[in-house]
């Protein structure tokens, strides 16, 4: 079967996709509209009423905003390292899911940065961050990490869609209005698939796929030192770099494993997805849960032994006030996925997705524990008579933020995926789908 | 007013070395404003030069500084280096610094440059009172995380925040490890002031921005001392000039070098590198015992203390 044949009959399962959106779907997008409206509301509210209106208080400067913004970013690595890396090493099955991972990236580092300019007392004043920006501030260097991140991802998805792109525009069947017709034109930029384009293509990728890891790497480490260059005991750290970039990483693969499910499920993609990729995704999620767990136990570890005044202070807090949460977060977090992907009579898909989602919790609540507790336990006590100023508890109006910062996730996703076929269509060949290459057997 | 040409700058700066004074009518050059707000005539007549030309007599009391513009403060008062010294062994929590401090900076009650924490550095040792302004470190954290210049070091050693391009990221309040500074999370009626902006004076607050002690430098330049320590009635506070090595209270003048060898000054938290300009004299040989600071306080400063040792300490015992 020629190529063209083998990826129109593809092209013809995937089109219903891209032509038509059902009941259900629409519904789906309306609420999600809803959600990110009532963001959108609530950024409104705070705006014309102040930070007051938010739980953030002079000792507690940041709450989960920036938990959010960490985590999103975080998120944002599941394409940038598993689909560079997976390319790098040539890993003939990541090819049904990459397009997902890419797509991961490049909306959850739309949506991150948004969260750190609501953290910001005058948005009216973000300019100077380019007008009078000083490159000695660690926010400057992520300002330059983050744009060089968004641009080198963007860069290296396109280049995946290209031919895909292409294909759409040549493929005659497809039921889509004129404009998107149009846009896969102008977007396929006369990519025709002649052998120099071809391996220009593949040489061009092969570059960008080592890029977005450096990239990535860059852009997570200079995060965490946003906090490790501060002399909080709880923050300043030699591991954060490499802490976060995991933490970051094992997050990714959660909601990698997640939209799999889903996408899996919407889209009738079983015949695609399969227990296989759920368990090589599965696999790799369960090496960086021993990592992710390896780095926290160090962290904490050393702090409690030592017990410094200031950090035996702060884990006195960690395990009292946020007990139950730090339990959750770096005890079930890392050993769910351990004991799921761990045991083969537990490998199913409902469990490795259960355990991804346990994952995506549990790695937001980790990053709440490294921002909120670290600040409600300063150098010179907190001496307070307003409860609210001592102790952060977020309000209405940052968890609407949230939601609709999730939504809005969920929304473009969804939409991206009304554009283009969520599956690489161009990669996929006819092949026997239980192909031999499935980690942990 | 920033936006003055130099020439303007320099041509003033001449003006006060002549010891001439700029007119009523040179309110663009900023030197000196007619406020028309002090009641009631000194008598004194002061000399003053209209941008006309024309020399007039004004009476001193109408006329005052004008606050010192945004560029100018990132300059400092040549030939000083402040350094501030708080004699724990006097500190009563009378909290008249506090007061007189929101008093002049126009702060809203709830907001405190100076704050008085009770401390007792472990179960122990004796508790004391402890004043602490802004450190005005030489290696300050807030002025290396800032992203956008906002908060600087000036010759003078005063780390002063510009309100005006403070983005409001707080990044310097984490980067503090003395809790120094304060967020405006709300435009309060009481920032509001009829003065023009002065970095120097933190007054008026700018909503959705950082601030905090400031040394009072527009003080100094009238050679005044900052409101905290004129304001304290046990004369805790010293405040001077670590070059000339001279700090005073009001009423009493030490040499700063001596005052530090005799008393055993030191620096709070100095470990940590930041190399603050506030030292401490410790609460030994004290005018006042502990408990006094804890009577005739407002409810709402009594319950700041609820949760430290001490006054568990002192609750315990008396239910027993």
């Amino acid at each position: 079967m020629s190529d063209t044949a083998s990826s129109n009959i593809l092209l013809r399962e995937f089109a219903p996709q891209i032509e038509r959106t059902g009941t259900l779907g629409k519904l789906w997008i309306t609420f999600l509209i809803g959600v990110v409206l009532l963001g959108f509301f609530a950024l409104y509210w705070q705006v014309s009423r102040g930070h007051i209106v938010t739980g953030m208080r002079d000792n507690v400067v940041w709450g989960v905003y920036i938990v959010n913004f960490i985590f999103f970013m975080g998120i944002s690595y599941a394409g940038a390292l598993i689909s560079g890396a997976l390319h790098l090493f040539h890993a003939e099955w990541r090819k049904p899911i990459i397009r997902m991972a890419e797509f991961i990236t490049i909306i959850s580092l739309l949506i991150g940065p948004g969260f750190i300019m609501m953290c910001i007392g005058r948005l009216d004043r973000l300019p100077n961050l380019i007008l009078f920006g000083r490159i000695q501030s660690p926010i400057t260097w992520d300002v330059i990490a983050i744009s060089t991140d968004i641009f080198g991802c963007i860069l290296f998805l396109y280049l995946a869609l290209l031919r895909d792109l292409a294909k759409l525009r040549d493929f005659d069947e497809l039921k889509v209005p004129n404009w998107k017709k149009k846009m896969y034109k102008i977007l396929a930029i006369g990519y025709t698939g002649t052998p120099e384009q071809q391996l220009r293509l593949k040489k061009s990728t092969d570059i960008m796929a080592g890029m977005v890891i450096a990239i990535a790497i860059i852009v997570y480490s200079v995060l965490a030192w946003i906090f490790s260059v501060t002399l909080q005991p709880g923050w300043h750290s030699t591991i954060f770099g490499p802490y976060f970039v995991i933490a970051a990483v094992y997050s990714g693969t959660g909601v990698l494993i997640v939209a799999m499910y889903f996408f899996r499920k919407v889209y009738h993609l079983e015949e695609h997805i399969t227990l296989k990729h759920f368990v090589n995704i599965g696999v790799i999620m369960l090496v960086l849960a021993a990592f992710f767990g390896y780095f926290t136990f160090s962290e904490y570890l050393t702090k409690w032994y030592g017990s410094e005044k200031n950090d035996e202070q702060l884990i006195a807090i960690l395990f009292k006030d946020y007990y139950s949460l730090f339990i959750l977060s770096n005890y079930i977090g890392v050993l769910v996925p351990l004991i799921v992907v761990g045991f083969k009579k537990l490998r199913t898909i409902n469990n490795i997705t259960i355990a991804a989602f346990i994952v995506i919790i549990a790695l937001w609540l980790n990053r709440y524990l490294i921002v909120v507790p670290t600040l409600e336990s300063p150098y010179l006590p907190i001496q307070e008579s307003r409860d609210a100023w001592a102790h952060y508890s977020a309000t209405w109006v940052e968890w609407s933020l949230t939601a609709g910062g999730v939504a809005l996730f969920c929304l473009l996703f969804t939409l991206a995926s009304k554009m283009i076929p969520i599956v690489q269509v161009s990669d996929l060949k006819e092949e026997p789908k239980e192909a031999g290459d499935i980690y942990l057997r | 007013m920033e936006n003055k040409k130099k020439d303007d700058n320099n041509s003033r700066r001449n003006f006060l070395k002549l010891g001439l004074l700029a007119g009523a009518g040179t309110v663009a050059t900023g030197a000196l404003i007619a406020t028309g707000k002090n009641t009631g005539e000194s008598g004194e007549k002061i000399k003053v030069l209209t941008t006309s030309g024309e020399v007039m007599e004004v009476d001193k009391n109408f006329l005052t500084l004008a606050p010192v513009g945004r560029v100018e403060s990132h300059e400092g008062i040549p030939g000083r280096k402040f350094v501030m010294v708080i004699d724990l062994a006097k500190c009563k929590n009378a909290r008249k610094c506090v007061e007189e401090c929101q008093k002049g900076h126009n702060l809203p009650k709830d907001q405190e440059f100076m704050k008085v924490y009770l401390m007792q550095d472990s179960e122990k040792t004796a508790p004391y009172w402890f004043p602490k302004p802004c450190y005005h470190c030489d290696n300050p954290q807030c002025v290396s995380v800032c992203p956008v210049g906002a908060t600087y070091k000036r010759s003078d050693g005063i780390v002063l925040i510009d309100n005006e391009r403070c983005i409001g990221c707080k990044f310097c309040m984490t980067g503090c490890p003395y809790s120094t500074r304060v967020f405006s999370w709300k435009a309060e009626e009481a920032y509001e002031s009829d003065q023009p902006y002065s970095p120097e004076k933190s007054v008026p607050g700018v909503e959705g921005t950082v601030s905090k002690c400031d040394f009072c430098p527009d003080l100094a330049r009238e050679g005044k001392l900052p409101y905290c320590a004129s304001a304290c009635p046990m004369g805790v506070i010293y405040f001077g000039d670590i070059d000339e090595d001279v700090v005073t209270n009001g009423t009493e003048t030490f040499k700063f070098s001596e005052l530090i060898r005799d008393r055993s000054g030191y620096k709070y938290l100095d470990n940590l590198g930041t190399r603050p300009n506030v030292y401490y004299l410790p609460p030994v040989d004290r005018q006042f015992p502990f408990e006094r600071g804890l009577d005739g306080l407002d409810e709402e400063v009594t319950k700041r203390f609820e949760n430290t040792p001490y006054v568990k300490n002192l609750k315990n015992k008396e239910t027993l």
